[in-house]
């Protein structure tokens, strides 16, 4: 791996967002993890991808890390809040069985992008983690950078409904936050994106400003929420269709051909649902109801997932 | 004697579950000594974010050997049952056992002796026990070894044990253990940036010097200190004063193993939010002192963090970087600030009408509108301007619809004031968007403004009278809607406000409000009084707590009626005083033993003594005289009852008593003559009767 100094400017972590993703993957990679590209689909965190939230159940190993774009259609606020986005980057880590010496490996990745411990206070703070959604839990930490949160660890312990066994660890680095600290940035559009200066330099408002604009007119004021019903109900369907349709009895043991397609639809369900709540048309009886019918299709991709090759012991 | 030192070295602990995780250690390990025979000198735990550790002095280096005789079967018995007897004792052949006789006939005796072990063995059982049944609030699982059954749990990842058991002068033994692959022994680790080389230890005193020298404070309450300590010097030092805060100093001193206050600054123009919303913003989001000037006695724009570390550029980066995150909070508290002054509190009303409050209470707006209605009739009440009442109560929880107090609730009431005075309200409303919350335990103040205290008490009589309806009573422990707070609240409102009303009649008014929206809530009979009889066990509850006479309270309660708890308390407290004379403690001997011979005889006789006496039927001076007395007694006490003059009351039933006391000295009640008898037991019930004008003796315990 080279160091940071054997980079050039351009590339270096503190200078720009893509230098510092580029740099997280490297570290990644040269750990032992598969480096994937974001899941094509929306999803509100980087656990949503089939490769954390699927991949986190059943006895084999699996090291993983990616960006994933993460959409939370709420906290849109018009490109106007320095640091609130309805679309956001997450770096996420999985590691199955979470490695003994995971806290460091994790340091070693600051101090990989330009956060020195002699210099910086870093910090685990109690933070445990829920998503009603997903059927999931796990204890861990926000990881504190001088008082600013720059990532969730989180030792997974349920997922889908499903044990952990063994149990996962989970990284998530907020991208934009961890880059705003290394670049030395208040307002997130200030980003260096692709640390060029000058007439080459491309910035993070460049690239997203008009799209908060755009995505904050549609999440609050126009999506179509006849249309998001619709969905919600059709994905909903389409989820229960696929899993009923993908068991088999296999020769000694009951085996599911498709759990994948049907944890998409479940991921679209949770997607239609965080737009139809942005919009306000989800009243708090009501959200709770689609929280646990979202959370019923994940538990049964689970069960689903831990009776397919990927999921079940060898 | 030996000492026992044990760590338990893990990943960051919650800093909220050190105290009691210690606290825990040092209770189960010596527990566990003392049922084992080994009676230790002191014990002291401590904990870092990272580790739990525990010294345990003196503890003696074997156990005490224990001498046991255990009775086998009779002699001549059935042979399994003698073999049996051997092999449970150890036995080689019966003739080693003793031979003892009773009323039964003889029996062997084995004379069994149970060596002592060694400490060490018995700590080397126990220890691992402890660990794997710590009580951590929550607890998890981790690693390769997760995928087992009975895998280890902790509150984090568990990575060392040091136990070691040896005296002081001596090289002390490892106890022998594992947990879950986790061999105990004597290496543990300094901080996790400034030291994190292995360490070896031996005993407390160079475990905790060498955990000094690599940058560890194990002691809590020295960390604790020391943060303080320094944050005063760093404040002083520029003629500011730090805002003690003991729950912040709890919370930053358990996460810390090294601590380093260091003071930064953020822009004066955040002053212009409310002090509050500015500590609130550093306090919950970043743990963070405020400092505030002496000659103002407002905020300054100074903070105070704890760091872990000493810096090698002193501290420069960590102060700049806690800077930026805090001038992005208070962006945020300022704008969510902002942004609510823009909408008048009225304007927030309308959302309340989808809210819900309790399922079956309905939504918050309709709760709004019956306190509103409350609080207008409790106003003339205690002198409260009906008009400014209505619009208090109106307004009251309007701020838990803005930015500021969905981001801090704690905040709640307060911003409420701050956006009233803001729109221009008369002082009195504003208040009580604060004060109608209050007074919210023992130690809270009681608002005094009459307004705050009409919206106060409806407030809480509504939310009483509500959770009585739908028969959400508290139950034993549980009281999720603070209905025994409530309670209290309203009784120290009362009390301390010196306020005169029914609690029947505003029960039953609130109870009306309910049903014309929900009729069929109605599901508890009687309800004002079921809800009375509550008020009187908070009412005792309080006055034991304030080691008060609580069973007093009764006393004044079984006389019936007693809803005016201004008047109970008051009655309660003369009756106190009148109990602490002579003239009360033989008037009460008195009205008891009237009472014990009263209920004797109705017992015997199957009838009751009531009815006036025939004075014709009186034989001797002192019936004639307590007869007298009593009549005086009766009417002197029930006029100063009706004047509320309790004290008076009180003096005068302290003149029954010599009548009393020459009646039982001189005349003999179960005469012969039966309708001398008879007169004289309803002479008896007529001294229960005058007691009765001030309470029920019968109720008071001696």
């Amino acid at each position: 791996m080279p160091t940071m100094d054997s980079l050039p400017a351009h590339m270096r972590p503190e200078r720009s967002f893509q230098g510092l993703i580029l740099t997280l993957q490297r570290y990644w990679a040269d750990y032992g993890c598969v480096i994937l590209q974001p899941y094509d689909m929306e999803v509100g965190a980087g656990t949503f991808h089939p490769a954390t939230t699927l991949r986190a159940l059943g006895p084999k190993r699996w090291n993983a890390a990616y960006v994933q774009p993460s959409r939370r259609p709420k906290d849109g606020r018009y490109g106007e809040n320095p640091n609130r986005l309805q679309h956001y980057y997450q770096f996420q880590v999985i590691l199955k069985p979470s490695p003994p010496d995971i806290q460091e490996l994790y340091l070693k990745s600051l101090a990989a992008i330009g956060v020195d411990s002699a210099l910086h206070d870093i910090r685990f703070v109690e933070d445990d983690w829920e998503s009603p959604t997903l059927g999931a839990w796990g204890l861990g930490w926000e990881c504190w950078c001088d008082g600013m949160e720059v990532s969730q660890f989180t030792y997974f312990q349920q997922v889908a409904g499903v044990e952990c066994a063994p149990v996962a660890g989970e990284l998530t680095y907020g991208l934009e936050r961890l880059a705003m600290y290394v670049q030395g940035v208040d307002r997130v559009y200030d980003l260096n994106f692709n640390g060029r200066e000058g007439a080459e330099k491309v910035g993070y408002g460049d690239v997203f400003l008009q799209a908060e604009q755009e995505y904050s007119r549609h999440n609050f004021e126009i999506a179509d929420t006849a249309m998001l019903f619709e969905q919600f109900r059709m994905a909903e369907e389409a989820c229960k269709k696929y899993l009923a349709a993908g068991w088999r009895e296999g020769s000694n043991q009951r085996e599911h051909l498709m759990a994948l397609p049907a944890y998409d639809q479940c991921i679209k369900a949770s997607h239609v649902f965080n737009l139809l709540d942005a919009r306000g048309v989800i009243s708090v009886t009501e959200r709770q109801s689609y929280i646990l019918r979202v959370r019923d299709l994940a538990k049964a991709c689970g069960e689903a997932w831990v009776h397919t090759e990927a999921g079940r012991a060898a | 004697m030996p000492d026992l030192l044990l760590e338990l070295f893990s990943e960051e602990i919650p800093a909220r579950m050190q105290a009691k995780a210690a606290d825990d250690l040092r209770r189960m390990v010596t527990d566990k000594l003392v049922a084992e025979g080994l009676v230790y000198e002191g014990a002291r735990a401590f904990a870092t974010p990272r580790r739990l550790a525990l010294i345990v002095h003196g503890i003696p280096a074997r156990q005490p050997d224990l001498k046991e005789e255990r009775r086998g079967p009779r002699v001549g018995g059935a042979e399994p049952a003698i073999q049996g007897f051997l092999k449970a004792t150890g036995l080689s052949s019966i003739s080693e056992a003793k031979i003892q006789s009773d009323k039964k006939g003889d029996f062997y005796i084995a004379l069994l002796e149970k060596p002592g072990r060694p400490a060490l063995d018995v700590l080397a059982e126990i220890l691992p026990v402890i660990v794997r049944t710590f009580p951590w609030p929550k607890s998890m699982r981790w690693g390769a070894r997760s995928a087992r059954p009975g895998a280890l749990t902790w509150v984090r990842p568990l990575h060392a044990i040091t136990a070691t058991f040896g005296p002081e002068t001596e090289e002390p033994d490892v106890v022998q253990f594992s947990v879950d692959g986790i061999e105990a022994g004597q290496t543990t680790f300094g901080h996790r940036f400034m030291a994190p080389n292995a360490i070896s230890v031996r005993h407390f005193h160079d475990y905790e010097a060498k955990l000094q020298a690599a940058k560890v404070v194990l002691d809590p309450r020295a960390r604790k200190d020391m943060i303080l300590a320094d944050a005063k010097t760093l404040a002083q030092a520029q003629n500011f004063e730090l805002i003690e805060d003991q729950g912040l100093l709890d919370e930053v001193a358990g996460l810390v193993e090294w601590p380093v206050p260091l003071m930064g600054s953020f822009d004066e123009e955040f002053l212009s939010i409310p002090d509050e919303v500015i500590r609130a913003t550093i306090r919950n989001n970043q743990k963070c002192f405020v400092v505030s000037d002496p000659n103002t006695d407002k905020l300054t724009n100074k903070f105070i963090l704890t760091a872990n570390i000493e810096a090698t550029d002193g501290g420069k980066a960590i102060v700049a970087g806690n800077e930026r995150v805090i001038r992005a909070r208070l962006s945020d508290a300022k704008f969510f600030y902002e942004t609510d002054l823009k909408t008048r509190l009225e304007d927030r009303l309308p959302k309340f009408d989808h809210i819900v409050f309790h399922e079956k209470l309905g939504t918050q707006g309709e709760r709004i509108k019956r306190i509103e209605r409350l609080a207008a009739e409790i106003a003339p009440l205690v002198g409260a301007d009906i008009e400014k009442t209505k619009r208090a109560a109106r307004l009251a929880k309007a701020d838990l619809l803005t930015e500021v107090v969905g981001e801090f609730p704690e905040l709640q009431g307060l911003m409420g004031k701050y956006y009233a005075l803001a729109q221009g309200e008369d002082a009195s409303v504003a208040a009580a968007s604060e004060d109608h919350y209050k007074p919210q335990g023992p130690a809270d103040r009681v608002p005094t403004d009459p307004v705050s205290v009409a919206v106060a008490l409806a407030d809480k009589i509504d939310t009483l009278v509500g959770f009585w309806a739908i028969d959400e009573k508290p139950t034993g422990s549980k009281d999720p809607y603070a209905l025994r707070r409530a309670a209290l609240g309203a009784i120290r409102l009362i009390a301390e406000n010196e306020l005169r009303l029914s609690v029947l009649e505003v029960t039953n008014s609130a109870l009306g409000s309910l049903l014309e929206k929900r009729p069929k809530e109605a599901i508890i009979d009687d309800l004002p009084s079921d809800l009375l009889a509550f008020f009187a066990d908070r009412l005792k509850v309080q006055l034991r707590d304030q080691g008060a006479r609580h069973d007093l309270v009764d006393a004044v309660f079984s006389l019936g009626g007693q809803d005016d708890l201004l008047l109970v308390v008051r009655r309660v407290e003369a009756l106190g005083k009148f109990l602490d004379t002579d003239d009360g403690k033989n008037l009460l001997a008195g009205t008891k033993r009237a009472g014990n011979i009263l209920a004797i005889e109705e017992k015997r006789d199957k009838r009751t003594f009531d009815g006036a006496p025939d004075p014709s039927l009186y034989r001797r001076d002192e019936e004639k005289a307590l007869a007298k007395a009593i009549d005086q007694v009766k009417r002197e006490a029930s006029n100063a009852v009706a004047r509320e003059d309790f004290a008076g009351a009180m003096s005068a039933l302290a003149k029954l008593r010599p009548a009393v006391d020459a009646f039982f000295d001189k005349v003999k009640v179960n005469d012969d003559d039966l309708k001398v008898r008879e007169n004289r037991l309803k002479v008896l019930n007529e001294i229960r009767a005058a007691t009765r004008a001030v309470a029920d003796f019968s109720k008071i315990q001696d």
